[in-house]
């Protein structure tokens, strides 16, 4: 069951990166050119799922559970770190590099290409790297 | 400004947010693309990893499904019909890539759809501070790509 609902709600992720064009790299770095020919696209997604997800957990959170598991695993950390920015920074490079976000570039497998899978085995490595590097605490 | 783009926009998002939404509301868990395939490979955590192979395998069967129907439901700019664009660089700048977004996304706890989309409809302060130093670090890079090196292309 649980099985079930992941597979829904991955369908429904790709469905919406597909249908919003999100597998297109050129729309994700024609919105990241605000000095090109920009293109406002990326904008309507984050909006449409922001305001979505923003009243949805507000319905959801009224319930005391899920409807499969103990209790919601939300993050309680509030404090800002070197690891948060600095990990956020090095992500922004690699979207302005090659418009691929972690969600668009495994949803495009559909459509692989030699470039594409380079990016899915380094960042794949990249996982492995991050959790080789100690917090500190 | 392309209108049908915007509104195939709007609705693929409002989708991602149902997905988010639904995702808390049956296992209680935040949709974000780094956590739940970076967890899983990883980790492959005990009891813990089936959902997530199975979110994988949904994330994938979207895009195919609508290839499947012909296309005609994609949104890749200039090439009606197609569901999948292609990359912007050759094998070697997307090593570079794809290493720096595995690492930033490790060391950052989240990426576009994790701090993006579901820490910004929490209003989370860490993923607000997080999304904008991406958002920020990315359009630099791209006006250094196309506008310092790339000449204006």
């Amino acid at each position: 069951m649980k099985t079930l609902m992941g597979y829904i709600a991955g369908l429904l992720f790709g469905l919406g990166l597909a249908l919003a064009g999100m597998t297109d790299p050129a729309r994700v770095l024609g919105f990241l050119d605000l000095f090109g020919a920009w293109d406002p696209t990326l904008m309507f997604v984050l909006g449409g799922a922001v305001v979505t997800t923003f009243i949805g957990y507000r319905i959801v959170f009224r319930q005391e559970t899920p409807l499969i598991g103990e209790t919601f695993q939300l993050p309680t950390r509030q404090d800002l770190d070197a690891r948060l920015i600095g990990g956020a920074a090095l992500f922004g490079i690699g979207w302005g590099l090659s418009g691929y976000c972690p969600g668009p570039a495994i949803a495009s497998i559909a459509g692989l290409t030699a470039p594409l899978f380079a990016m899915l085995v380094a960042m794949v490595a990249g996982w492995f790297l991050a959790r080789a590097i100690p917090a500190r605490s | 400004m392309d209108w049908i783009a915007s509104l195939q926009g709007l609705v693929g998002g409002v989708m991602i947010g149902l997905s988010a939404v639904w995702l808390m509301a049956t296992l209680g868990r935040i949709a974000g693309i780094s956590g739940i395939v970076g967890g899983l490979v990883t980790i492959l955590p005990r009891g813990d990893s089936a959902w997530r192979l199975a979110f994988v395998l949904g994330l994938v069967s979207g895009p195919l499904l609508l290839m499947l129907l012909g296309g005609g439901l994609g949104n890749v700019a200039g090439a009606p019909g197609e569901v999948v664009g292609q990359p912007a660089g050759g094998v070697g700048l997307m090593l570079v890539a794809g290493l720096l977004v595995g690492v930033g996304t490790g060391l950052g706890s989240g990426c576009t759809s994790g701090h993006g989309v579901c820490g910004l409809a929490r209003l989370s302060p860490r993923s607000l501070v997080a999304t904008l130093t991406f958002l920020a670090c990315a359009i630099v890079t791209v006006y250094i790509v196309r506008h310092v090196i790339g000449g204006g292309a």
